[in-house]
């Protein structure tokens, strides 16, 4: 079993705060933090390791900065990390960035044959969950995503069975390997490290891959490959309370009248 | 099993000056430390000294987080409503190779552990030494809380910190029943202010900075100082007093703290300016004569482990860094020789003998437990400085020579002239 885990930096939301007037974060002296999604599949990762044996690799694409989140996959267990870095690749958004992610997969699988690829669902600044769905795309695998678990797996037959959450419950598909694979946040509790591991983290030098080692179409790169536009930027408005209607404990059926009248005509009941 | 030629508890300013300085040696060494990382939990008032800092990091300014070099130091005598000044300001203060920065621990020590990793040395973070491992009478590593978590190594160093459980629990080199006098307790509030006020408020031209340290009022007449110290963007405030002290007159640190902010001398220094951090801390102030064991066979024992603090002087980073240092140059030289042992690691003690710090807690040595006894430095003599002053200045008609001898005899009044030369004295031996 050879998994490719797919993570990210991101500023820790819980710390920042929205600039009032440019509708921006504020990102500065705000601490960066694996995405913790990510953390939860590289866990389901290292737990089909520990199970089937095998080998869990990690890669991040970012500034050179975000060697540290490699080095604390290692610290969890990972065996090898690989950090995608180029200034060419900087300002890319999620087209951009899953073609750089899935040619560095493809690369990998060259040199020893990938089964999983995991993503988390989504990362907590930017909220779009599309780079997971992004890599399958392009790497042809099948995806699934919203996963809850993985139920079976079997590197023999290539088969993989897991738990997703979808709209009204749960769902329980089997696909065959190698696929991709998106984590919710329940999926696991992420370990603790060894001592081991984090002796070998604090040794542990990422190799890190540019433009040159990946040879990808500069067109496709970066800003230039990177079609999203941001329209606007705006905080959600604060949910004000709802109406309060005052119970008449003398007159309980004019209280029902009351709420009765409202509730109709919004159709939350039907008439 | 990993082995490593030195174990080093704790990345505060002894243990990262330890680690910096024997990786700097080629020796292989861990740090272990509890907090996110580096700094974390570390708290000091704020007062950086440069000297004993270059010993270690040379040239450190150039690079290292630093809030503002400090070209001016105050003394402030305060009561409840007045406050006699000394101070110097020097502009040799603001030059290369500089005095002293005011900084935050959070900051410089970050630094600092990514200094140690730059020369080859191991930082594991979140992680804490529950027990040193010990075989046939010698030291021979730490376990952590984690799993696989015993680590070897030739020696340790403890850098824990104040109240060091491995030195009192596990090694037993600590003295027995710590007093309360021999434990000051300090609290600090950080004070956003932006960077034209702080200059105008302090008298200071672009990024140079003051320190103000103040007792008498400001600790209610306790054993103990308050302190101003001004950063970039933010005015570092706090108060301190012996615990003995604040159990006897039941004064918590926060309303010891408050009631120094609302003075109305301290009070216009940060008006207007918005806590955006607080932090409490135990200093060791029992001096030398607390001192533990500081060597033992494979290990040794540094900073405020040691209760190397030198409170009348607002030192204890710069005692932290340079037993660090001293402690990584003996192992060194013990490595050379392949002798771990008591024996082997003995000549860190004569190398704290022949520094300051030794020289320096020899010399304040009866300070803390005389002062805890005789407090009038801090509740009398700023009283007598300010009616003093009041007299000296005030103008109403008095001739000269009546306004002197009404100055005498208001002093007399609050303290016999047997008194205050049995004082005098007594301040001379406790500080001289």
């Amino acid at each position: 079993m050879h998994s490719v885990v797919c993570i990210k930096q991101v500023p820790d939301v819980t710390e920042v705060k929205i600039d009032p007037e440019t509708n921006t974060l504020v990102r500065v002296g705000v601490p960066s933090i694996v995405n913790p999604y990510d953390m939860n599949a590289l866990e389901e990762a290292l737990r089909l390791k520990d199970q089937y044996g095998g080998k869990v690799t990690v890669i991040t694409m970012g500034p050179p900065m975000a060697e540290e989140i490699l080095n604390k996959a290692v610290g969890h267990g990972a065996d090898e990390g690989i950090l995608l870095s180029d200034r060419a690749f900087a300002g890319a958004d999620t087209l951009a960035t899953s073609y750089v992610l899935s040619t560095a997969v493809a690369k990998i699988s060259e040199e020893e044959k990938v089964d999983l690829i995991f993503c988390g669902k989504q990362a907590i600044d930017g909220d779009t969950a599309q780079v997971g769905p992004g890599i399958a795309a392009r790497l042809k695998m099948p995806l699934l995503t919203y996963i809850n678990g993985v139920q079976e797996c079997d590197p023999e037959q290539n088969k993989i069975v897991v738990k997703r959450k979808v709209k009204s419950g749960y769902e329980i598909t089997q696909t065959q390997m190698p696929a991709v694979i998106t984590s919710n946040r329940d999926i696991n509790d992420v370990r603790y490290e060894t001592m081991p591991d984090l002796i070998k983290a604090a040794r542990f030098k990422a190799k890190v891959w540019g433009n040159k080692e990946l040879q990808l179409d500069q067109k496709q790169l970066g800003l230039n490959g990177s079609p999203t536009m941001v329209r606007d930027i705006f905080a959600p408005e604060e949910k004000q309370g709802g109406e309060k209607i005052h119970f008449n404990p003398d007159k309980p059926e004019e209280t029902v009248d009351m709420i009765v009248n409202k509730l109709v005509p919004s159709v939350v009941v039907p008439n | 099993m990993e082995k490593f030629d030195a174990i080093v508890v704790g990345a505060g300013p002894a243990g990262l000056s330890a680690a910096y300085t024997l990786a700097d040696n080629g020796l292989d060494v861990i740090v272990i430390e509890r907090g996110d990382y580096p700094g974390a939990k570390n708290v000091m008032g704020g007062i950086l000294y440069s000297e004993p800092t270059s010993q270690i990091f040379p040239d450190f300014w150039k690079e290292a987080p630093l809030e503002r070099p400090i070209i001016e130091e105050n003394y402030w005598l305060l009561t409840e409503g007045s406050v006699t000044k000394v101070g110097h300001r020097n502009e040799k203060f603001g030059e290369a190779p500089y005095n002293a920065f005011s900084v935050f621990r959070a900051h410089f020590d970050k630094w600092m552990g990514e200094e140690v990793k730059k020369k080859g040395g191991l930082v594991i973070c979140e992680t804490v030494v529950e027990d040193i491992i010990q075989k046939d009478g010698k030291v021979i590593g730490v376990s952590t809380g984690r799993t696989e978590g015993d680590i070897y190594a030739n020696v340790v160093i403890v850098a824990e910190g104040v109240n060091s459980m491995l030195t009192q629990k596990a090694l037993k080199m600590q003295k027995m029943n710590m007093k309360e006098d021999q434990l000051a307790v300090a609290v600090k509030e950080v004070i956003y202010l932006n960077e034209e006020k702080i200059e105008d408020r302090f008298a200071l031209e672009k990024g140079f900075g003051a320190t103000i340290e103040v007792i008498g009022d400001a600790t209610k007449g306790m054993v103990g100082t308050a302190f101003i110290y001004t950063n970039k963007e933010s005015i570092s405030i706090g108060t301190g007093a012996l615990m003995s002290q604040m159990i006897e007159k039941k004064i918590s640190p926060n309303d010891l703290l408050e009631a120094f902010k609302s003075n109305p001398m301290v009070r216009p220094l940060i008006q207007g300016g918005e806590t955006k951090e607080y932090a409490g801390h135990m200093i060791p102030e029992g001096g030398y004569n607390a001192m533990p064991k500081l060597y033992g066979n494979g290990v040794l024992v540094v900073g405020d482990s040691a209760q190397m603090v030198n409170g009348f002087h607002r030192e204890g980073s710069n005692m932290a860094m340079i037993s660090g240092k001293l402690a990584a140059e003996t192992i060194v030289e013990a490595s050379g020789k392949g002798d771990f042992s008591e024996k082997g690691l003995a000549s860190y003690q004569s190398k704290l003998e022949e520094s300051f710090i030794i020289k320096d807690l020899k010399k304040y040595k009866n300070a803390s437990e005389y002062f805890d006894h005789n407090t009038e430095l801090f509740s009398l003599y700023p009283e007598l400085a300010s009616d003093a002053m009041y007299n000296f200045f005030k103008v109403d008609g008095t001739p000269k020579k009546e306004m002197q001898k009404k100055m005498m005899r208001e002093i007399f009044a609050k303290r016999s002239k047997t008194s205050l030369a049995k004082d005098m004295y007594n301040f001379w031996r406790v500080l001289v």
